[in-house]
């Protein structure tokens, strides 16, 4: 049942099980987290994963404007995710759009789940995603910075929140799909897990699998989450082991 | 319960601590300071060393000024109380405010506050600390440029032994660095003191907005 309507629909999957640029089924495109990137923010992140690079600054928290918004019970968790102009192929139209405003909404709310907020009434904590270059799963990519970001912001969270998107492909349900997987693929799934406990926090789909498929999906992107914590940790020791400091490696 | 114990991060206020904040809105009867903490911090007038009417509170600070004060008090609702009653506090003329990692502070002032009492005196600038890591300082340009270079030093290699040593032999090797030529110092800076009383209209500028 593949897409069709595009003029070349690429090899997705070789007879031989290997993907498009030749993962295993299970396998995560490569990753590189690097907490502390920014100096001005309070906290911030950046992530290279796979083609998708994406910045993540966490602010506060802080005083809540406009007023109104400002609960007197907890802080709230303001999100923004933005793709640059030069992020896609084909120029996109800077600013909000129905896509950005809906992925802030689910990641606000992801976090607003893990985040303390009842220890900072009336404040904002405000975290802004900005993907540089995207090449499919950047608000997966979006969560994981952020929340290293929150992290090194030193807010208090339940823990970090891994994600990763699980797809199926093929007709084969596969790990971390790429631009070419996600475009001509059947279905896409992006996730978020809370690793201590298990919670998915962010859980959305695109397409259509059956119902022993997303069963499968989700302990594939469970499987995936948990390889990805790992590497989040190891970003946040890298950054504190060595001594409180810049980040190494990243130009002040 | 889990409690979690941030390596970095912003200023968490803690009573009886001093810290430099700056003036962000003017009110009938307090002022609002931004000590880098989460919330806005209120100095109610009756916190300060002047006695004024209500509505008057403009007369004293205007936003942007910075004040040195007290962290009093904090409710469970996140407000922070903070006073300007008490030795060293008060408004701080001129100068300027250098920031500083909060959990850096302890370095900066070193072991019974050795550290600072050698920047103090090596670079001759009068030196207020806050415990939100906000450093108002000010003296020669020059003496200022040094500080806030130790400022940096001290942010990032704080953690390594040996702080005080190096920081007093950078101190000790720029303090020649502009040459038999450079212009000789000025007449010394009284050290820091206190900021006392100041009455409205002590200077001219008062009249005006503020300096922002």
């Amino acid at each position: 049942m593949g897409s069709v309507g595009a003029k070349e629909v690429p090899v997705l999957l070789t007879p031989d099980g290997k993907r498009i640029d030749g993962r295993h089924l299970d396998d995560l495109r490569e990753i590189k987290i690097v907490a502390g990137a920014l100096h001005q923010a309070d906290g911030s992140a950046y992530v290279e994963w796979g083609a998708n690079k994406v910045m993540a600054a966490v602010y506060g928290p802080r005083e809540v404007h406009p007023r109104h918004l400002q609960q007197n019970n907890k802080a709230i968790v303001q999100c923004k995710y933005n793709m640059a102009a030069f992020s896609v192929d084909e120029r996109k139209r800077p600013g909000l759009d129905r896509r950005s405003q809906e992925i802030s909404k689910v990641i606000a709310e992801a976090f607003e789940s893990v985040i303390f907020v009842e220890e900072y009434p009336r404040t904002s904590i405000d975290v802004y995603i900005e993907v540089l270059q995207a090449n499919a799963g950047t608000r997966c990519a979006g969560v994981v910075a952020a929340s290293v970001a929150l992290a090194d912001a030193g807010i208090p969270m339940v823990d970090l929140l891994p994600s990763v998107a699980v797809g199926k492909v093929a007709g084969q349900i596969v790990l971390d799909l790429k631009k070419e997987e996600d475009n001509f693929g059947e279905a896409d799934m992006p996730m978020a897990l809370v690793p201590q406990s298990g919670r998915l926090v962010l859980l959305q789909m695109e397409g259509h699998m059956t119902a022993d498929e997303l069963g499968r999906s989700l302990d594939l992107g469970v499987k995936g989450c948990r390889a990805i914590y790992e590497k989040m940790k190891q970003a946040l020791r890298d950054r504190y082991e060595t001594g409180a400091g810049p980040a190494a490696g990243v130009a002040q | 319960m889990v409690r979690v114990i941030p390596l970095s991060g912003r200023y968490i206020p803690k009573p009886s601590d001093v810290v430099v904040g700056t003036v962000t809105d003017v009110q009938t009867t307090f002022w609002l300071l931004d000590i880098g903490a989460p919330r806005w911090a209120p100095l109610h007038m009756t916190g300060t060393p002047w006695k004024m009417d209500v509505g008057e509170t403009g007369q004293y600070l205007h936003v942007g000024d910075t004040v040195v004060v007290q962290i009093e008090n904090l409710d469970a609702t996140g407000r922070i109380g903070v006073t300007m009653l008490g030795d060293g506090l008060g408004k701080v003329d001129g100068g300027t405010v250098i920031t500083l990692s909060p959990a850096k502070v302890p370095r900066l002032i070193g072991r019974s506050g050795s550290m600072i009492q050698m920047l103090t005196q090596k670079t001759d600038c009068r030196i207020a600390v806050g415990q939100n890591g906000r450093i108002w300082v000010d003296g020669t340009s020059d003496g200022i440029e040094r500080v806030r270079e130790a400022i940096r030093l001290i942010e990032e290699e704080g953690q390594r032994p040996g702080l005080t040593e190096r920081i007093a032999g950078y101190l000790g090797s720029t303090q020649g660095t502009s040459g038999p030529l450079a212009p000789t110092p000025g007449p010394a800076r009284p050290p820091f003191e206190p900021p006392g009383p100041i009455e409205p209209g002590d200077d001219e500028d008062d009249a005006g907005p503020g300096p922002f």
